[in-house]
């Protein structure tokens, strides 16, 4: 009898879970799944965070409905490898069934996916933050969209900008891998073409805590020094480059003269007002649209940043982009989602920075904002806009045959030392 | 010579039983001698095959028709390269003493080896070899790397080791970062793709998987081997007591070093599976994390018996893809942790461990025999 009792119980709860599994996975055709990949270990976890940020408001002004369906977001995390980013990004494609996936944060992980996108032509992918010039430039998979602009197209316009201060000859202190290699040619691009000069090219790998030997080589003769180091390599530099005594101006990369390095306490704080830099976005934009986006932000999330990072507006561009070519076509995936890409293709929409459109290689045609480090009345730090330059491509303004004549930017491309 | 009169001297007292044992107590009841003077191979290969072994084989064989491609390619054959990283650390660890963290050092060599001698994305670095010729060399390549840092850290013990082993494995991190010659650097070397050969690619996930599991067995049986053959019953002495060892005539340096080569071996092997799963190899491929991952799959499967290092490697791929779906996504390295810990924490000899306690547990209930003295 007892037994029996046994039978009975252990029957009725393996029938509730098979009911259970049916009706989750009855919901579950109901939902559509976008694959949303980011980092949550490694060294962009916070950034990667906030990628999440962005690409959760995106949902949420939709309500969390897109083309009539329910979007469900498959959280996926990588540790900006390459390896990790492909491993995620199989695992939300073939096991977890996604039918657009959106991601990864870094650059060498952006070429990585695009890589396996072309192993997966049914599906498609859109970039999350990822800004390496070789993912659409150089072999690019027909089903590999990405709204934002890159790293090189995101500094065009600073080198007239350094020129119009006086800068004619600057030495360049960058860290040694693809994004700021990419940086440094939108910058030298059109400086060189110009008449400046890069006198000389100092690569420093990612995560140098000692300059000293660096600083020693910077040369007496030059105007500025152009520095494109990220976080904390920024603000070790510029404490050591204090503590030598050196005093040139300093014109940064996108990634350099952020709120960390603005909240430096070292006597050169001073000299930083002035520094040029660039880069999609900036706290201080003035426009209904920009502060409308801080303020959703803020609402949002309590425990967000004081103010959305740029890895939280471009996760923020690209799934509004994706959500809304889902609307364009009621969220119609069917004939090998051909209607869906030409609805993403045709994407043209206000963003909070500018206008958000693609060209012929799935890349973001974009605005950069130009920026100088300036006093607030109550005496701390910010960049101010001095110049939106609108509609930037990826060729950097040129045509594409000289372009390409000048190849992907490298540790030696472009070079204009005398 | 010194080694065949110490295995006649240790078959005369343990017969065959497993060598992997020989740290435990030891057993009350000596297991039967098995070994006759005049049987043939199969006859000697049939005593030992049990049918859970057979089970093993036919699941491990059928895996991927009945598994997705994504479970045969992501799952079934990155657990068996991982799994044969691993493989090496086991021997080097649970038969020779020596815990290394270098192993997928020599893994990623090997890796960066396939990409320069072969071809890859990095035109100006790769030679464009072909493949089987690449592969062999990066096979030696690394086996000679291995043997130099056995070399190096064989005078050392216990802790001593794995700080020079370590030291080794971050500098050559460090050496491929910020070397561009050779190495290229940050982005390393793409598209290094596994060949095609006789029509078949081994790319896809089925061929791939097949390629993974004879290189896993080939390793597995290699090292089952070894630790019976002379020479890896002289490595367990020496793991046991090294003094004794050398003033029985033993070279205690050399048996060590030469396992550190076989160990290397097998971890290029795994290395040229790895390079060839990814398409590509980067500094990331050789960091701190990944060579801590082999200590971590060693471990969690177990370092008594050579199948331990595929049963963690195994564990760890599952956790690593699915725990992020089993709890609140942003915290799912604490899913990770937990299982880890608590692995560890029941049971110090890994999965392996809890396998014997489970077993052992089982039998005395079945036939509740009297418990066993120690003697």
């Amino acid at each position: 009898m007892r037994a029996m009792k046994k039978k009975v119980w252990v029957r009725s709860i393996v029938g509730m879970a098979a009911a259970t599994a049916l009706m989750g996975s009855a919901w579950a055709q109901e939902a559509l799944k976008i694959g949303l990949l980011s980092n949550l270990e490694g060294p962009f976890a916070v950034p990667g965070q906030d990628g999440y940020r962005g690409a959760e408001m995106a949902l949420k002004e939709k309500n969390g409905v897109a083309g009539g369906k329910k979007i469900e977001f498959i959280k996926l995390s990588s540790d900006a490898t390459p390896d990790k980013a492909v491993a995620m990004t199989r695992k939300a494609v073939e096991q977890d069934k996604v039918q657009v996936m959106i991601g990864p944060l870094s650059g060498d992980e952006g070429i990585a996916v695009k890589n396996y996108a072309k192993t997966q032509p049914g599906i498609t992918f859109v970039n999350g933050s990822s800004g390496a010039q070789a993912t659409t430039l150089a072999d690019p998979a027909t089903n590999f969209y990405r709204f934002n602009s890159e790293g090189a197209q995101w500094m065009v316009g600073l080198g007239e900008h350094a020129l119009s201060k006086g800068y004619k000859k600057m030495f360049l202190i960058s860290e040694d891998y693809g994004f700021p290699y990419s940086q440094v040619q939108g910058f030298m691009a059109s400086y060189c073409a110009k008449g400046g000069k890069i006198v000389d090219k100092a690569w420093v790998p990612l995560g140098t805590k000692d300059y000293a030997s660096v600083i020693a080589k910077i040369p007496k003769d030059i105007d500025a020094l152009f520095v494109v180091l990220g976080g904390s390599d920024a603000v070790n530099f510029l404490t050591q480059y204090e503590q030598t005594g050196g005093s040139k101006p300093m014109v940064g990369g996108s990634i350099t003269v952020d709120q960390t390095v603005l909240n430096f306490k070292g006597k050169r704080r001073e000299s930083l007002l002035g520094t040029a830099s660039a880069g999609p976005m900036a706290d201080s934009i003035d426009t209904p649209e920009w502060k409308k986006f801080v303020a959703d932000y803020k609402a949002q999330f309590k425990d967000g940043f004081p103010s959305p990072s740029l890895f939280a507006y471009l996760y923020y561009i690209n799934t509004k982009a994706t959500l809304n070519a889902l609307d364009a076509v009621k969220g119609d995936l069917s004939n090998g989602q051909k209607a869906f890409r030409d609805a993403l293709q045709k994407t043209d929409f206000k963003g909070p920075a500018g206008d958000i459109r693609i060209d012929a290689n799935r890349n973001g045609v974009g605005t950069t904002y130009i920026t100088e480090v300036t006093k607030a009345a109550d005496g701390s730090f910010y960049n101010k806009v001095v110049k939106a330059v609108p509609n930037i491509s990826q060729t950097l303004g040129l045509p594409e045959a000289e372009f390409k004549k000048m190849g992907l930017g490298s540790r030696d491309v472009p070079d204009c030392r005398k | 010579m010194s080694a065949a009169r110490w295995r006649r001297a240790m078959s005369a007292s343990v017969g065959v039983s497993m060598p992997a044992r020989s740290a435990d107590v030891p057993r009350l009841v000596p297991l039967p001698v098995l070994a006759t003077p005049k049987t043939f191979w199969f006859e000697r290969i049939g005593a030992r095959v049990k049918p859970r072994h057979l089970v093993v084989l036919a699941a491990a064989l059928l895996y991927p028709f009945v598994a997705s491609p994504f479970f045969a390619y992501q799952i079934g054959a990155q657990a068996l390269a991982l799994g044969l990283i691993a493989l090496s650390l086991t021997f080097l660890g649970g038969y020779g003493g020596m815990v290394s963290l270098a192993q997928m050092t020599i893994a990623g060599f090997a890796g960066y080896l396939v990409a320069i001698f072969g071809t890859s994305s990095v035109a100006g670095v790769s030679l464009g070899w072909p493949w089987w010729l690449a592969a062999a060399f990066a096979l030696l390549g690394a086996t000679v790397l291995a043997t130099a840092i056995g070399w190096l850290s064989v005078r050392t013990e216990g802790i001593y080791t794995i700080m020079i082993t370590l030291a080794v494995g971050v500098a050559f991190f460090y050496l491929a970062q910020q070397n561009y010659t050779v190495f290229n650097g940050f982005g390393g070397f793409s598209k290094v793709a596994a060949p095609e050969l006789f029509g078949i690619d081994f790319k896809q996930p089925v061929p791939f998987y097949f390629v993974a599991l004879t290189a896993a067995l080939a390793g597995y049986f290699l090292v089952k081997h070894l630790v019976r053959a002379p020479f890896g019953i002289a490595l367990q002495g020496i793991r046991d007591n090294p003094r004794r060892m050398a003033s029985l005539g033993y070279h205690v340096t050399a048996h060590r070093v030469a396992a550190y080569a076989v160990a290397g071996f097998l971890a290029a092997v795994g290395g040229l599976l790895m390079v060839w799963y990814n398409g590509r190899i980067s500094p990331g491929t050789v960091n701190l994390a990944q060579m801590i991952a082999i200590l971590i799959i060693a471990v969690l499967g177990g370092m008594r018996h050579p199948i331990g290092a595929f049963i963690g490697a195994v564990v760890y791929v599952l956790l690593q893809n699915f725990a992020i779906d089993l709890f609140v996504r942003e915290r799912f390295n604490l899913v990770i942790g937990g299982v880890f810990l608590s692995i560890v924490l029941f049971s110090p000899d890994g999965l392996l461990g809890l396998w014997a306690k489970l077993r052992s547990s089982l039998s005395q209930t079945r036939i509740s025999q009297p418990k066993r003295r120690r003697p």
